[in-house]
């Protein structure tokens, strides 16, 4: 049977990563599509930051590829991968406290990379610009001379979000990017998200059905390291393994 | 919003630059007989190894406990220079062999090992001086940051080195000179460098030198390198994960304050007319560190102040209780990290400045984002706010 054959942003394959001996990521393999925007998920303990963090090369895998269009990653160095096109937002807010909301956006804009460029860099119209471009994005247009330390917990998660924008990856990697939230930035960060994933490749780790639900073109479900299920979000809710998995316990 | 271009310094870092260089330009030079001066040069050459662990240490987390080493070399480099020079056929003909230094003599060696030769030349000299421990910082660099070897594991290793060193330059008596180092320094190229005209001149040209090594750590301070490095000091992985080789930064300025070092131990050299391995060891690389930790260790200003106040008390407390001063100078440590951890410039950021007239505070409430360098207290940030 010949199918069309697809462009994929992101091909997983038999990716396998052992912590002595525990397999936490056990001959994985997903396509992510162009724009599309998929959302793991999984109970405590199945990988899922894992599955990230082989991906933009904190963890080296044991066995497996992934690809991003023509590349492998599995070879690349950190910031290799993140030249590439992958932007990763870590699971705890992880900004630089002592700098200004500014100063982090402009950390991330993607000029002055080298040791030697980062001595010559300055700040010019284009990069005060498209900083003030992404804060009002991030809704934090009215703290960039704030240090990044004094913002509540939620505006943490958008500065992240926000370094990442001003990189402009083509694949966008979000741990739990409403986790800790108030209600009301819940509300706001999902409108974020759903403007900012535009155009662009996704892949979101949630724990919030409601959020996944908003978002999600398509799932897939983690279980110690293996895939248990993948399709739509009604497919995947009413799969009986899935629902063992989640209510079994 | 409207922003300006980040600019050199602030008020304030303008107001210290102005004060210190007074101070060590002119009061000291009017103050003092040139005995009590040729301290201060000497502690002054101090002050490089504490602004080099600003921007590593302080900026960048990089703690070293071996900056002794870089110093070292610098001042070894120097010293070679000059005992050359000291060493002519005519100077040294009771020797058995005439014209090699006199050390070498006297452990029978019977020509000058090839690694002097360069030494002959004054530019090589100079060249070898800044090379020598920045090419050093950078292999030992290499070998540590792209493996990520890092904090206390760093400073272990840093302070092991430094142990390495002493022994290496203390073994190896006859192409180092032991554990009296390289002594009786004469001239630098035909100028007599003991008397009181050359010591005045060695001091300024100290003074000179170490305002230009501030100026360039302001410049990194200042640069966009300098924001990263504080960003690397809080968040490795996320400066890792935006793309940077964070590695290679840590290799710049860890090379950055080996050179710097290098200048004040070459130009202590000059000043003390000796060098010996009690500069390079442990001890004297963990007391820069204390200088660096009581003079405030993210700030240049406070670091040049830390070398110099230490200094100065260590040399009267000596003088007059010589037993106390190892036990004061612990104590003093434990004190600053405990009590004030940004050291004299954080006081005087928390303390003094809020109380100085306007026109001199940096906080005038306009330039805000001059505060990258983080050494203001996020209290008094809130305050400017």
């Amino acid at each position: 049977m010949q199918t069309e054959v697809k462009d994929f942003v992101l091909s997983v394959e038999g990716l396998t990563v052992s912590f002595d001996g525990f397999k936490a990521v056990d001959d994985l393999s997903f396509y992510v599509e162009e724009e599309e925007i998929r959302v793991i998920i999984g109970p405590n303990g199945a990988g899922k930051t894992t599955v990230l963090d082989l991906i933009c090369g904190k963890t080296q895998a044991s066995h497996g590829s992934i690809k991003f269009r023509d590349t492998e990653l599995t070879d690349l160095s950190e910031n290799q991968i993140v030249h590439a096109g992958v932007g990763r937002k870590f699971q705890n807010p992880s900004i630089y406290e002592d700098l200004t909301v500014f100063e982090n956006l402009e950390l991330s804009f993607p000029r002055g990379h080298g040791v030697f460029g980062a001595l010559v860099f300055k700040r010019d119209k284009e990069v005060i610009d498209r900083v003030e471009e992404i804060a009002a994005d991030i809704f934090l247009s009215d703290h960039l001379q704030q240090p990044a330390g004094l913002l509540s917990h939620g505006q943490k998660q958008w500065l992240e979000i926000g370094m990442l924008l001003i990189q402009d990856p083509d694949l966008l990697m979000l741990d739990e990017p409403v986790a800790g939230m108030s209600v009301s930035e819940r509300v706001k960060t999902a409108e974020l998200l759903q403007r900012i994933i535009k155009g662009r490749s996704v892949l979101v780790i949630e724990h919030d059905m409601k959020f996944v639900e908003d978002i999600a073109h398509r799932v897939t479900v983690l279980h110690q390291g293996k895939m248990l299920s993948e399709g739509s979000m009604d497919h995947v809710q009413n799969d009986p393994k899935v629902v063992e998995v989640y209510l079994g316990h | 919003m409207n922003f300006k271009i980040s600019s050199f310094a602030n008020r304030t870092e303008i107001f210290g630059f102005l004060v210190l260089a007074v101070l060590i330009v002119v009061i000291l030079p009017l103050a003092l007989d040139i005995f009590r001066l040729n301290l201060i040069g000497k502690y002054l050459t101090y002050a490089f190894v504490a602004i080099g662990l600003v921007l590593c240490w302080g900026a960048g987390g990089i703690l070293s406990l071996g900056q002794g080493v870089f110093f070292g070399l610098g001042g070894y480099c120097m010293a070679m220079f000059l005992k050359l020079e000291a060493s002519t056929p005519e100077a040294t003909k009771i020797q058995s062999t005439p014209g090699i230094p006199d050390f070498m003599d006297w452990n029978q060696l019977t020509e000058l090992p090839w690694f002097w030769e360069p030494f002959h030349s004054f530019p090589l000299t100079l060249v070898a001086i800044l090379v020598v421990p920045t090419v050093f910082a950078y292999i030992l660099g290499v070998a540590m940051f792209k493996r990520r070897v890092g904090g206390v594991y760093f400073a272990i290793i840093t302070q092991a080195i430094a142990a390495i060193l002493t022994i290496l330059i203390i073994g190896q008596q006859g192409y180092t000179g032991g554990v009296n180092g390289i002594t009786d320094l004469r001239t630098l190229m035909g100028w007599d460098i003991r008397t009181e005209s050359a010591q005045y001149t060695l001091y300024f040209v100290n003074a000179f030198l170490l305002f230009v090594v501030l100026l360039v750590a302001q410049y990194v301070r200042k640069s966009k390198l300098g924001r990263l490095l504080v960003a690397m000091r809080e968040k490795e992985d996320r400066v890792r994960f935006s793309g940077y080789s964070v590695a290679n930064f840590k290799i710049f300025v860890f090379c950055l304050g080996a050179a710097f070092s290098a200048i004040g131990g070459a130009m202590f050299t000059l000043q003390v007319g000796f060098m010996s391995p009690s500069f390079v060891g442990i001890v004297p690389s963990i007391e820069m560190v204390i200088f660096t930790a009581v003079g405030g260790r993210l700030s240049i200003l406070g670091a040049v102040w830390g070398a110099l106040i230490i200094n100065q008390a260590k040399t009267l407390l000596s003088e007059a209780f010589p037993e106390l001063w190892l036990l004061a100078m612990g104590g003093l440590f434990i004190a600053v990290v405990m009590a004030f951890p940004n050291g004299l410039a954080g006081l005087y950021t928390t303390y003094v400045e809020p109380r100085l007239p306007k026109f001199l505070s940096g906080n005038g409430g306009k330039d805000a984002d001059d505060d990258s360098d983080a050494d203001v207290p996020l209290a008094s940030k809130q305050a400017a706010e």
